[in-house]
């Protein structure tokens, strides 16, 4: 089971370096149709199009930096997490020879890099029970540029002015984008985590960076925040490759958890267009309809990683 | 796409020519230094230890992705990597070995515009993400140096290029594009929070 479980995780890691997620490349030519053309903004978009569509036909990764592996496993009852941790670990590996992806693993003390995509902490994984008998992995390649982005407030705030509102909220999201720029490579998805604890809230940002762009938080506050803040992200002009232009972020995605009442984090995580998500029901076959994805906006999916 | 053909090694009459918002494309040779690269440049003058020479040459952001083929080294992904942690090597490089252009994404500080403008020096944007696109304007790797000390990202990777395209985003009159989306976007964000 481990070695075919690594085989198909390989093909995973090969399919998601190539291929962009469908709902992403449609909302790309989306916002590519409404810069002006020959603007710069415009022409980053064109080439993003056109840097996707060599990637899938030549099955060549369309980033030369194939992230930081993020997995969030969903583990049915009575599986070996140490076996499943090493299976992981060696399907990373695997694909790091063989897609081949580059080396994202170095040691920060020597800055030595083995080679292999792997060491202590890479690949991250998270993991949680499985709502059924099966074993279910959400796989995110996640871009060194969009991580660094990233960032975590604690509220109130002094520099945004930010208290402890909704209204915070946004503006920290704001504040986290226009100081990010065109570093993060645009248009972004952008996952924010409020609440939780200042471990937690990081991975509950992550976590928002699954669900699927036309995904709609199922609390109608929420929603309407992702919808109200992904409205002013785009207004800001900051634009593809930070170029300018109308489309800064192509998703807005929020999830909550309750805070300590001395407490009140909000994080925004930023994954780049190459948002190279996607998953891995094991063994293989249909998904039961109506079931969770791993990136559940609501506290929930929050348990022990 | 492209506008204005650019060969290397660049000439400063060239360099001064281009202004923000032009396209090129580049041909010729390029050299990738990143992080560890960048400090090794600065830390001191290393012209004697260098296999290459980087007067009139353009450096690139970037850490490629290749594999070993029986005809050698090919590079499968090299998109631009985020400029902004070459920032306070770069005025000292781009001084002591001459560079005339450099590769990048996200832009450089404007602090680093004075230094461009004396010395004719710009700063091209290429499309972050773009690996694979960019990969298919890279010829041949020409030599890899310092790949065992520095690990493969943070080689200095010599690449023979064709029609490699960018932008214009810093130039040597004191203009940035960078500079001018950062101070909309604030503007807008004030808007925002007025309103």
């Amino acid at each position: 089971m481990d070695e075919e479980l690594a085989g198909a995780l390989v093909e995973l890691f090969r399919r998601l370096a190539t291929e962009l997620p469908a709902d992403i490349e449609r909302a790309l030519e989306a916002a590519r149709d409404v810069e002006p053309a020959g603007s710069p903004g415009g022409l980053a978009l064109e080439a993003i199009l056109e840097d996707i569509r060599i990637a899938r036909r030549d099955r060549a990764p369309m980033c030369q930096d194939t992230g930081l592996p993020l997995f969030f496993l969903q583990v049915p009852r009575g599986m070996d997490l140490s076996r499943l941790r090493e299976a992981v670990t060696a399907a990373t590996r695997q694909a790091v020879a063989e897609v081949p992806l580059r080396s994202n693993a170095v040691d920060p003390l020597t800055g030595r890099n083995p080679g292999d995509g792997v060491g202590p902490g890479i690949p991250v994984l998270h993991f949680e029970p499985s709502p059924d008998d099966r074993l279910h992995i959400d796989l995110l390649m996640k871009g060194g540029g969009s991580e660094n982005i990233g960032r975590l407030y604690s509220l109130p705030d002094r520099e945004t002015g930010a208290g402890r509102d909704i209204a915070s909220v946004r503006a920290v999201v704001l504040d986290a984008v226009v100081k990010a720029q065109g570093l993060g490579c645009p248009p972004t998805i952008i996952g924010v985590g409020v609440g939780g604890s200042r471990d937690g809230v990081i991975t509950l940002a992550k976590r928002q960076l699954l669900r699927p762009l036309a995904d709609r938080s199922a609390n109608p506050d929420v929603a309407a925040l992702e919808a109200e803040l992904l409205r002013e992200v785009n207004g800001l002009g900051i634009g593809p490759a930070g170029l300018g232009g109308k489309t800064t972020a192509l998703a807005v995605k929020v999830g909550v958890a309750y805070r300590h009442p001395a407490s009140f984090f909000v994080d925004v995580s930023f994954c780049c267009w190459a948002c190279r998500r996607g998953r891995l029901d094991w063994p293989p076959g249909p998904t039961d309809a109506g079931r969770g994805r791993a990136g559940t906006e609501s506290a929930e999916a929050e348990v022990a990683t | 796409m492209s506008d204005i053909d650019l060969a290397t090694p660049l000439s400063e009459e060239v360099v001064r020519r281009l202004r923000v918002g032009d396209l090129v494309a580049v041909t010729g040779t390029v050299v990738t230094a990143r992080d560890r690269a960048h400090a090794y440049l600065a830390a001191s003058d290393v012209r004697g230890e260098l296999p290459f020479d980087l007067a009139g040459g353009i450096l690139y952001h970037c850490g490629p992705l290749a594999r070993r083929t029986s005809g050698g080294l090919e590079v499968v992904s090299a998109g631009p990597t985020t400029s902004a942690r070459m920032a306070a090597y770069e005025a000292a490089v781009v001084e002591r070995y001459g560079v005339r252009a450099v590769i990048g994404k996200g832009g450089l500080p404007e602090d680093l515009l004075d230094g461009f403008a004396r010395l004719g020096c710009v700063y091209l944007s290429a499309f972050g993400g773009c690996g694979a696109l960019y990969a298919r304007h890279i010829r041949r790797v020409l030599q890899v140096f310092k790949e065992a000390e520095f690990g493969g990202p943070e080689a200095f990777w010599v690449l023979e290029v064709e029609r490699f395209p960018a932008i214009v985003s810093m130039d040597t009159h004191g203009g940035s594009l960078h500079g001018e989306v950062r101070e909309r976007s604030r503007e807008a964000l004030r808007n925002l929070a007025a309103g």
